[in-house]
């Protein structure tokens, strides 16, 4: 018989009750969250399990939530099961002040690397992880790029001596001046009253 | 001025005089990485004790880029990833961007582009298999295929205009139709292909020297590969028959016949002739597919795209004469959409891989968030387990087997 969401739902309810909520199938992917300190034995549970066997780590990633208060951080898994073909997506929401949640290198080798990327852009913090440092990121950052609290830097800043890149120089080279504070091009015209 | 006093000898590290191995930096400009990305390599004279990877030096935050993009602006970004097949990238942003909106897509439109994509994921083998050749001392196949790859490169300038970086194809369909100097060079191709990499098999399948260089070198299990994310041909080298355009048909994949070749034992020469034999389906496929093409006739044989307005660009005479045309080009071009809130992910087989988009709408504009499941970022951390106990030049090839696109791996 295969695998329908409706029985993995089942299954899941009768093992945790309560904790699994949010169950929902955006466009045909059976979705849901638990607590967070749950996070392994859910996994685990859905590895296990004869009938189950979700084997295979798709992927897993984070997503920031600013106006969701207290839940601020989700850490979003794909699981698949490759023998019936079924995909799963499991979420676990934390807290910005304490993104603490268990790593699952224990069940994937696959999540060491995705884990580390997901710590380098949102700095979730995986409990256990063997080896939790940046990877794609220089190791000197001091913050977490992919929050939402980061703007994409303004395209129109001037200041900037991108004269070796192709954009924005100017013949004089090294003779312009480089204004302290960031301007934009918009700023930069107030100035110019004929305008 | 204060004198500093210098040590007398430069001072070793702690440690370094008692140890037995040597530090080896294989990269991030190496020749032999094919690509930006760096090895620590621990040598015991020429066996590899242990490896640590450093990837991240063309990551250009592709994923924050996308949240401040629309839709159709995100198309150059997935370009860049695997850029031996752009293609396969780009049409695979397209579905998850159709899924997104609910479109479905005339069957024509659906097998033009499994055309372009099975030509990229021929370009894509072709590059590693023949980069495996040269690493191993066989260079010449390499110089043998690179003009079979000319003639898919010049298929897709005829189609969207460009080569390497293609930018094909619009969320609906293609941005025009194929014109009948592409259907001569796709038949072309078809016609000289197959000879050449018949060739190409020749010199490498039963060659003595080849086989006894790759065979048992980086091998890995089955259920190793499975649990390290492996995905494609490294996957299917190791025995495993997982490939989404089977497991999860798109683009109408169901419609066409053809094998999914397995290995055995997952190493070199097994990923090897995977990708040989997946060239040889390839090939039949985008014969079935054009020969579907060519059985549309009259009105239908002009279908290159969906019928969606609010997101497919119109025609320019429409734009200068009706209004409808003219606000939804404005609205496109400037990014206006509002796109429908949802949580979606699509995957499609990449060059090397299961390539998957995890997109989240909010409803507005932009992605809210965008994820880019890139295959060889996540089969690459197995490379220490690979290696490990192998010889220097060993590491080598299985690097270059493995079909690692720094582009891709640092997103």
């Amino acid at each position: 018989m295969p695998l329908a969401n409706p029985d993995i739902i089942q299954r899941l309810v009768d093992k945790f009750g309560e904790s699994v909520t949010e169950f929902g199938e955006p466009y045909g992917m059976l979705t849901f969250s638990a607590p967070r300190e749950m996070n392994l034995k859910v996994m685990g549970f859905l590895y296990n399990e004869q009938d189950l066997a979700f084997k295979f780590l798709t992927d897993l990633c984070a997503v920031h939530y600013p106006e969701r208060k207290g839940e601020e951080l989700a850490v979003v898994y794909h699981l698949h099961n490759l023998v019936e073909n079924v995909r799963i997506r499991f979420k676990v929401y934390m807290p910005i002040e304490q993104p603490d949640v268990f790593t699952a290198t224990g069940l994937f080798e696959a999540a060491n690397w995705m884990e580390r990327e997901t710590y380098d852009f949102f700095g979730v913090n995986f409990i256990g992880h063997p080896n939790l440092k940046r990877i794609l990121n220089v190791e000197e950052m001091d913050y977490f790029p992919m929050r939402k609290e980061f703007p994409l830097e303004d395209q129109s800043r001037i200041d900037k001596d991108d004269e070796m890149f192709g954009r924005g120089g100017s013949i004089d080279f090294g003779n312009r001046e480089v204004s302290e504070e960031p301007k934009t091009i918009s700023e930069a015209d107030k100035d110019k009253t004929w305008l | 001025m204060p004198v500093v006093e210098q040590p007398k000898h430069r001072v070793l590290p702690d440690g370094s005089i008692e140890k037995t191995t040597t530090t080896l930096n294989l990269g991030p400009t190496h020749p032999a990485t094919h690509g930006v990305f760096q090895n620590i390599l621990e040598v015991d004279g020429e066996r590899v004790v242990d490896a640590e990877q450093t990837i991240g030096y063309i990551h250009r935050a592709f994923e924050k880029i996308a949240e401040h993009r629309p839709l159709y602006q995100i198309t150059p970004l997935t370009d860049r990833l695997n850029y031996c097949s752009s293609p396969i990238n780009n049409m695979g942003w397209h579905m998850t961007c159709e899924k997104l909106l609910g479109l479905t897509l005339p069957k024509r439109v659906d097998y033009l582009r499994v055309i372009i994509m099975e030509l990229a994921r021929i370009a894509d083998h072709l590059i590693c298999n023949s980069v495996v050749g040269v690493d191993t001392g066989a260079f010449t196949g390499f110089l043998y295929v690179m003009q079979s790859r000319e003639l898919i490169y010049e298929i897709w300038e005829e189609v969207c205009g460009s080569r390497l970086t293609t930018n094909i194809g619009r969320i609906g369909g293609f941005e025009r139709n194929f014109n009948d100097i592409a259907f001569r060079k796709l038949e072309k191709f078809l016609n000289e292909y197959p000879k050449v990499l018949k060739e190409f098999e020749n010199l490498f399948n039963r060659n003595r020297i080849f086989m006894e260089r790759t065979q048992g070198v980086g091998g890995i299990a089955a259920e190793r590969a499975l649990n390290y994310g492996f995905t494609g041909p490294n996957l299917r080298a190791a025995g495993v028959d997982y490939d989404v355009r089977v497991h999860s048909p798109y683009s109408s994949y169901e419609d066409f016949d053809f094998t999914v070749p397995v290995g055995k034992t997952g190493d070199v020469y097994d990923r090897f002739l995977v990708r040989n034999e997946e060239m040889w389906q390839s090939l039949e496929i985008i014969k079935q597919a054009y020969r579907k093409v060519q059985e549309f006739k009259g009105k239908e044989a002009d279908v290159f795209h969906a019928d969606a307005p609010e997101y497919y660009l119109p025609e320019k005479k429409d734009v200068y004469t009706k209004m409808e045309a003219l606000i939804y080009h404005f609205k496109i071009i400037m990014g206006e959409t509002d796109i429908p809130a949802g949580e979606v992910y699509h995957s499609v087989e990449g060059g090397n891989g299961e390539l998957g988009f995890y997109l989240i709408s909010d409803g507005g504009r932009t992605p809210y968030r965008l994820h880019f499941r890139r295959p060889c970022f996540i089969y690459y951390q197995a490379y220490t387990e690979l290696i490990k106990g192998s010889m220097l030049s060993d590491a080598i090839i299985c690097m270059s087997s493995l079909n690692l696109i720094a582009g891709e791996m640092d997103g």
